[in-house]
């Protein structure tokens, strides 16, 4: 197969970045979506040109590396799959196909199609986590968990924190990455305890770090490479209502008091 | 050659640990703030170190090369984790679990080190259910076990088919709570070049930082790898395409032991090669093997009739089906050892029974699981793997059997450790799969989540304070001193020596060429006369890489190509260490298969006589390696040979 690409070339952070043309011939249907840019870097290379750059590792799906932004799609026209898991045979012979990078006030362009989402990292350390040391913690079965909630819990915490919904989004917003998280650990007796606190700190570093709001398009639901519901939106905006609303009355009796 | 000393507590196998605990030293938490502790990797053995490092109050730097912790490989896991929790009631316990490691490991790892993790296996479940991870669960909300190759209990727990996924963000969750606390600092896209060593004790790292290219020097009062495992030597592995052995190499080359380097696991069930551009290979999980029959067509019409397309896997009745698994280990059937199952793979594609394009495939049909389960539990237990084999190969394994092929997937051997988990540089510590200890010549399944987690949560944070304690007056050191400037300075001119921008071939031609000499002669099978050939090619491929790599793009800048140029410098040397072990090895043990070692009906044969030690080379110049040997002593089990019958 043959294929005409638009890659977007960016030397560094503060250079200026345009859309540069090139032609990629003989690709196998079956390679991958890298296996056809690790095919265009070889002959880049030995030709004395500049490789494109571009963020990817595990190859399988699940790291959550990969962030390309294809014709105009995260993670390309097949729904959910990323961009490693998308194989050539989903375009037509001599298509045109146009890759950027995400595109986020968030994430910062780092080189060509790699950007930094260490805000993501931001986000999980303001409070994804339930807060257990090592040790002294009681025996697995003690605490019976119903297996829907579990499965639930599951389906949220697949999230692989790759961004496709952040650049799916006309805002640019972190709101289905943090549902996820709170969902995850709020579905579960495990995380509940903190439950209220850490939906408040989880939103105020989302805040603080530039990501714009939700308006319900979900798009970031349709490019999840994962299939993480907006449902997840809805539990944690109620979870944070129902934070903001307990804190306020725990203030009103402090303050009577 | 000399014998290793593990220093492996007295007393009876089940009380070492206990003994080991009470009887460390201890740092008290005003002295463990100033102590740095250097963490390279955060995979489930790096993070958790770090996590539980950091919470005990020690000053954590923590590195990796991708953009943020939660992508190490461990992430890939798919099918679960090993523990003893007995949960099911059918039999298991801290003793049958350490049997059927050392078992499966046939007969090469250390019983003390194996106790020790089925003994700890429990605690990591404990520990994982609080941070939250959401192992599956049974209608009553317990914790539910399915059963993996190499046991007869059921022993593991799992989360659907992303099990190292979950405890990974578990970990990282742990490692992002201590990151916010201040005690661990991250620092990501990091490659770590070098160590540095003061006085003869590990001090310090060198890192590149792969964003602007600068070389960087970090002191610590001790340095942990958790760099994970080599199999990129094999260009096409399982592995991420950054798993690379550059951080425990150069551990190697400043001293520390490299053991068993040829102890290498093909693992059975994975996606068949599909052409010259593949760039990796994925792993559908063992867990697959519970529901799914491995088979091949009895009849070699069969298989001329199924490349041509006239008939279909269905169409072939069961009487023409070789279900060769069941047949050669009734005992165990689909469940066998991944070494056993995949070389029963090679042995029936090399008599020319396998299918799919290449020959280089086997059928993993789940036609009688559907048919017995239905169709929603099928899905429900392996649904998100069925659906990544329809995206990578576009069939349904719903309606026709999948096709696997054993690939690289795990490496056993590693940095040699004591029972400390401790190299043999002083103040350098290998946890997870970058060390060699505790899974022998074959790893079973589940056990390398269980191995990475038992070092990093709940045995460094004991062992490494023993060490520690006597460092409590050791200042925190200049990276200015000769140490540091000589390791940067090296570093600096061995990344100016590979690029050459004149050169003809790129990086990918060569560690392509590394790939391929090392699956034809240190593959599944291995002879003398092909391992010398490997020893002459991987020394030819050596010189031309030494005359300098095609490496575009400047040294100050992101430069994924000079990255991968380090890597695979190191790769082609490790490799030819990998060779000369497996040619010391006149035996075949576990995914160690020498030809001329082997039974009448083709299994392998160990020589317990000659061979039960730990194999540890120690660097001596570019070309030059001595082994030295760990004997391992038996004192719980009776050394037999396995047999899965």
């Amino acid at each position: 197969m043959n294929f005409t690409l638009k890659i977007w070339r960016q030397k560094n952070a503060t250079a200026k970045g345009q859309m540069v043309s090139y032609n990629v011939s003989e690709i196998s249907p079956d390679s991958s979506f890298f296996e056809m840019l690790d095919t265009l870097n070889q002959k880049l290379i030995m030709s004395g040109g500049d490789p494109v750059s571009f963020d990817h590792d595990c190859r399988e799906g699940i790291c959550g590396t990969c962030s390309l932004y294809i014709n105009g799609r995260p993670h390309g026209p097949v729904k959910g799959v990323t961009t490693c898991q998308l194989h050539m045979r989903s375009f037509k012979d001599g298509d045109t196909i146009h890759i950027e990078p995400w595109r986020a006030r968030a994430f910062p362009i780092i080189s060509d199609l790699i950007v930094d989402r260490s805000a993501f990292d931001k986000i999980i350390q303001a409070a994804g986590y339930v807060s257990v040391n090592t040790g002294g913690v009681p025996d697995a079965n003690t605490i019976p968990v119903p297996k829907e909630k579990s499965d639930a819990a599951f389906d949220a915490a697949t999230c692989i924190g790759c961004g496709a919904c952040v650049a799916a989004c006309s805002n640019a917003a972190a709101m289905l990455f943090i549902g996820a998280k709170v969902s995850h650990l709020a579905l579960l007796p495990q995380g509940q305890v903190e439950a209220a606190k850490r939906v408040q700190k989880m939103v105020a570093c989302m805040d603080e770090l530039g990501f714009g709001n939700c308006s319900n398009t979900y798009a970031c639901e349709a490019e999840c490479p994962k299939g993480i519901s907006v449902s997840n939106i809805a539990r944690m905006n109620r979870e944070f209502l129902g934070a903001k609303l307990f804190t306020e009355k725990e203030k009103i009796i402090q303050d009577s008091l | 050659m000399t014998s290793l000393n593990a220093r492996i507590p007295e007393g009876p196998v089940a009380e070492k640990w206990t003994a080991y605990k009470s009887g460390c030293k201890l740092v008290n938490p005003n002295n463990k703030r100033k102590l740095d502790i250097i963490v390279v990797g955060t995979g489930l053995a790096g993070a958790s170190a770090a996590a539980s490092l950091g919470q005990l109050g020690y000053n954590v730097k923590v590195f990796c090369y991708q953009d943020t912790p939660r992508r190490a490989h461990s992430i890939a896991a798919q099918g679960g984790i090993n523990a003893a929790k007995n949960y099911q009631n059918d039999g298991d316990s801290a003793y049958r679990l350490f049997y059927d490691t050392i078992k499966g490991g046939d007969y090469r790892a250390r019983e003390a080190n194996v106790y020790r993790l089925a003994e700890v296996s429990n605690q990591i479940i404990d520990l994982c259910v609080a941070q939250g991870v959401p192992f599956a669960r049974e209608y009553g909300g317990l914790l539910t076990n399915r059963s993996f190759g190499g046991a007869q209990v059921s022993r593991t727990f799992y989360a659907r088919g992303q099990t190292g996924q979950q405890l990974l963000l578990g970990a990282y969750g742990a490692l992002s709570r201590q990151i916010a606390a201040g005690n661990v600092t991250l620092f990501n896209r990091r490659d770590v070049l070098d160590m540095v060593l003061v006085d003869g004790k590990a001090r310090g790292v060198i890192a590149r930082n792969l964003v602007t290219g600068e070389i960087e020097r970090h002191a610590a009062h001790a340095v942990v790898l958790a760099n994970g495992g080599y199999g990129n030597v094999f260009f096409l592995s399982t592995n991420a395409m950054g798993s690379n052995v550059t951080p425990s190499w150069s551990a190697y080359k400043k001293g520390a032991m490299f053991a068993n380097p040829a102890f290498t696991q093909i693992h059975p069930t994975c996606i068949p090669v599909h052409g010259d551009a593949q760039s990796k290979l994925t792993l559908m999980s063992e867990s697959l093997r519970n529901d799914g029959r491995i088979w091949v067509p009895a009849k070699l019409k069969d298989v001329e009739r199924l490349r041509n397309k006239e008939i279909k896997p269905s169409d072939i009745p069961e009487a023409d089906r070789d279900y060769y698994l069941e047949r050669r280990y009734p005992a165990f059937g689909n469940l066998v050892p991944r070494d056993v199952a995949s070389r029963a793979a090679k042995e029936r594609c090399d008599a020319g029974f396998g299918v799919g394009s290449t020959g280089m495939a086997v059928f993993l049909d789940f036609a009688d699981a559907i048919k017995r389960k239905g169709h929603d539990t099928i899905d429900s237990l392996y649904g998100n793997l069925f659906q990544m084999y329809q995206q990578i190969v576009a069939d349904s394994p719903y309606d026709t059997p999948m096709m696997i092929y054993p690939a690289v997937h795990y490496t056993m051997g590693g940095l040699w450790v004591d029972y400390e988990l401790m190299t043999t540089i002083p103040g350098l510590y290998a946890i997870g799969e970058c060390n060699f200890s505790d899974h022998g010549a074959n790893r079973l399944g589940a056990s390398a989540l269980m191995q990475g987690l038992a070092d990093g949560y709940f045995v460094l944070p004991y062992t490494i304070g023993n060490y520690l304690a006597a460092e409590i007056h050791t200042p925190r050191f200049d990276t200015a001193s000769t140490e540091f400037n000589l390791a940067a300075q090296s570093v600096t001119d061995r990344l100016k020596a590979i690029k050459n921008t004149s050169a003809k071939e790129s990086v990918d031609h060569f560690h392509r060429r590394l790939g391929k000499i090392m699956w034809e002669y240190c593959g599944m099978a291995r002879n003398e006369t092909g391992l010398n050939e490997a020893l002459y090619l991987i020394a030819e491929l050596r010189n031309e890489y030494a005359r300098g790599v095609k490496v575009p793009g400047g040294m100050n800048e992101y430069n994924p190509e000079l990255e991968k140029a380090c890597r695979v410098a190191d790769f082609i040397d490790l490799g030819e260490l990998m060779v000369r072990d497996a040619l010391q090895r006149q035996e075949s043990c576990g995914g160690h298969f020498r030809e001329e070692y082997q039974t009448s009906d083709g299994e392998a044969l160990r020589r317990d006589d000659k061979f039960a030690y730990v194999g540890a080379w120690e660097y001596k110049g570019r070309d030059a390696a001595e082994l030295h040997r760990e004997e391992l002593q038996f004192n719980e089990i009776k050394l037999s040979q396995r047999s899965y019958k």
